[in-house]
């Protein structure tokens, strides 16, 4: 599965280079295989949608390639994480610290619990700076004002010795952004960043994250689990369901020719904006739940809930591969025929999935 | 000067709607009012659903859980069925809660731990109908769980045995169980997987149908709300500043604060999003502070201010 893209040998290595990635948590129950072989590669400057729901793996394997799991009960079943050519898997907890914070920056979904809140924000801003760049305590104040500034926080002077619970939900999680950039990173990653936030705040911080982009030029690992947002973010998509990618490749394509059937029914299940209530339609609803990661199931995970599956779905996981016909780099994990399914059921008057 | 529904006899009608919770000071005085909620009115006809929007603390929950009496209103009115809810004695106050019911966000929360499922979903029935044989209670739960696609042989089992999506069919099997005409329903899908929100506004879709209930459907996810509402009311910092039939406030927002909130949801299709990132970064960013009483722009369009806010 690894390096099924890595076919230009012209090109640069990546930035990220995920290889059969395997995270593991052992619980009373038996082990629950929360990651099972995530392979994937990222560019510099490149931005990556990952979109799951729980239990995914989406945020369990970013945290594990971080360092950030709590092990045991979690632990690393196998595989490499490249990131600069360096396999963070197998740095030191001190190594990885120097780079987290540092070379990768990071952003969770929940603002107050990330912070400190006995700390005033200049001083969560700083420490990163003094740990990461060496900058003394004037230094390092300077540059935190100038984060906020750059995050859009009004009167950032008067702001940078007041406590977290003294900014709102958006703002913090603006301080949050801060902190993550405050290093100037090669890769940002946030995981359910805008979530917790309203719509109108979370178009702020999209926009800014893409103004910052632009000023930095630093790749983004951006994971949710809201379609519309990674439409107008990504250049690349990956769907994860169940520990695994079920489907990757370039934004456009993936919208616009989904070849999992998980995929298909994640945009088919969303209501149109746009529609009125005379053109409205039962939604398409994707039958059944994820399935129990303590007992999965042997074959494709989706299998159980796919209308299109085959008796090979259930039996054998399918290796993600360049989809047949589609982009380069368009990869989807699946033993049936996606578009040749739908063609089928086009061309069956009155047949309706 | 109310946005009441012309023609048809309104279902539940809230007049002037206030809840104020008084802040004080660190030193124990008495400090200022927090206006939660100020001056609302609306109403919702029979098999109607009502859409509530806003950001969070615009005042949303709190207007369903004072319509529901849970956290009664600080001034106004909610009749029900004509019946002013806060005249009722506890006898008929007690009747009345069979016909209005909530479902909440968090399933997990709103279910008891050590009680079976089967057992919560019975619940309303021993309170409120306790002539019931056994027999016949557990032919209705049997029922209910049927209705709301849970297998009946799993009322013997306990909450953490169900994911997310079914604790949440759990807690509407229970909802439903008096039959109601009226259900409030605060961001009942908020906390499900994507893959699982289309299963329970489907199911709420068929209730009404089958039941005729009316919902208060209040939400931040304004794709749903479009999908799932006949009216919307879009609430800014306690108040209501648009009201309208769902067409008309999508198709034809007035308030720049509804401009602003439909304006920010993503559009899932990576070209019209782009285009759309672009340009709302070339919009200069509105302060919604026209408020005022509302005031009827076309027929059913009620927009704070009247005013006819141009492009």
């Amino acid at each position: 599965m690894s390096g099924s893209e890595s076919m230009v040998g012209s090109e640069p290595a990546p930035l990220l280079d995920v290889r059969d990635l395997g995270v593991a948590f052992d619980s009373e129950g038996g082990a629950v295989h929360a990651v099972n072989g995530v392979s994937y590669t990222l560019r510099e400057g490149e931005t990556l949608g990952i979109v799951g729901e729980s239990g995914s793996g989406k945020s369990v394997h970013v945290l594990a390639m971080l360092g950030l799991i709590p092990r045991p009960p979690g632990r690393i079943t196998g595989g490499q994480v490249l990131f600069e050519g360096r396999d963070l898997l197998a740095f030191p907890e001190r190594e990885l610290r120097k780079v987290r914070g540092g070379r990768i920056g990071f952003v969770f979904q929940d603002p107050m619990s990330s912070l400190n809140p006995g700390m005033t924000v200049a001083a969560q801003i700083a420490e990163p700076l003094r740990i990461h760049l060496g900058l003394d305590g004037r230094a390092a104040r300077l540059r935190a004002r100038e984060l906020l500034d750059l995050v859009r926080i009004p009167d950032a002077a008067a702001r940078l010795d007041q406590y977290p619970h003294e900014f709102s939900g958006g703002q913090r999680q603006r301080v949050m952004i801060a902190m993550g950039l405050s290093c100037r990173p090669k890769l940002l990653i946030a995981d359910e960043a805008t979530t917790a936030l309203d719509v109108t705040v979370q178009a702020e911080i999209i926009a800014l994250v893409q103004d910052l982009k632009r000023e930095i030029g630093m790749a983004i690992i951006w994971i949710t689990h809201d379609l519309g947002v990674v439409a107008g973010i990504a250049d690349t998509v990956q769907v994860m369901y169940a520990g695994r990618i079920l489907e990757r490749g370039p934004v456009d394509d993936i919208f616009a020719d989904p070849r999992s059937a998980y995929t298909l029914g994640l945009l088919r299940s969303l209501p149109d904006l746009s529609r009125g209530r005379a053109g409205r339609k039962r939604l398409h609803q994707i039958e059944g739940a994820p399935p129990d990661m303590r007992d999965p199931p042997p074959g494709d995970p989706f299998a159980a809930r796919n209308v299109y599956a085959t008796p090979r779905c259930r039996l054998e996981p399918p290796p993600l591969a360049q989809a047949s016909s589609a982009a380069p780099g368009h990869l989807v994990a699946a033993w049936y025929d996606l578009p040749a399914l739908l063609a089928a059921e086009r061309a069956a008057p009155g047949a309706v999935p | 000067m109310s946005p009441a529904t012309p023609g048809s006899y309104p279902l539940l009608s809230v007049r002037n709607l206030s809840k104020h919770y008084p802040l004080r000071h660190w030193w124990g005085g008495q400090g200022s009012l927090f206006r939660a909620v100020e001056d609302v009115s609306f109403d919702i006809r029979p098999g109607e659903t009502l859409g509530l929007v806003g950001e969070s603390g615009s005042g949303k929950s709190t207007i369903g859980r004072a319509v529901t009496m849970l956290n009664p209103p600080t001034s106004g009115t909610v009749a029900f069925e004509g019946a002013d809810l806060a005249k009722l004695s506890p006898r008929e106050m007690r009747r009345m809660r069979a016909r209005i019911q909530m479902v909440f966000q968090d399933p997990y929360g709103a279910l008891n731990p050590r009680m079976s499922v089967g057992d919560y979903v019975a619940e309303p029935f021993r309170l409120h109908r306790p002539g019931l044989a056994r027999a016949e209670r557990r032919d209705e739960v049997e029922g209910l769980f049927a209705r709301v696609g849970l297998d009946p042989r799993f009322a013997r089992r306990y909450p953490h045995q169900f994911s997310g999506g079914q604790r949440q069919r759990i807690c509407i099997a229970r909802a439903i169980a008096l039959k109601p005409s009226f259900i409030v329903a605060d961001e009942p899908i908020a906390a499900l997987d994507v893959s699982i929100q289309a299963q329970v506004v489907n199911l709420l879709q068929d209730l009404q149908d089958e039941l005729g209930v009316s919902y208060l459907f209040i939400s931040h996810d304004l794709r749903m709300v479009r999908y799932l509402c006949q009216r919307v009311a879009v609430l800014w910092r306690g108040r209501i500043v648009e009201l309208a039939d769902v067409d008309a406030l999508y198709d034809d927002p007035r308030h720049p604060y509804t401009r602003r909130l439909l304006g920010a949801v993503p559009v899932p299709n990576p070209v019209e999003e782009r285009a759309r990132l672009a340009a709302a970064a070339l919009m200069p960013p509105t302060h919604p502070d026209e408020g005022g009483a509302l005031v009827e722009v076309a027929p059913g369009h009620w927009v704070a201010g009247g005013v006819e806010f141009q492009t």
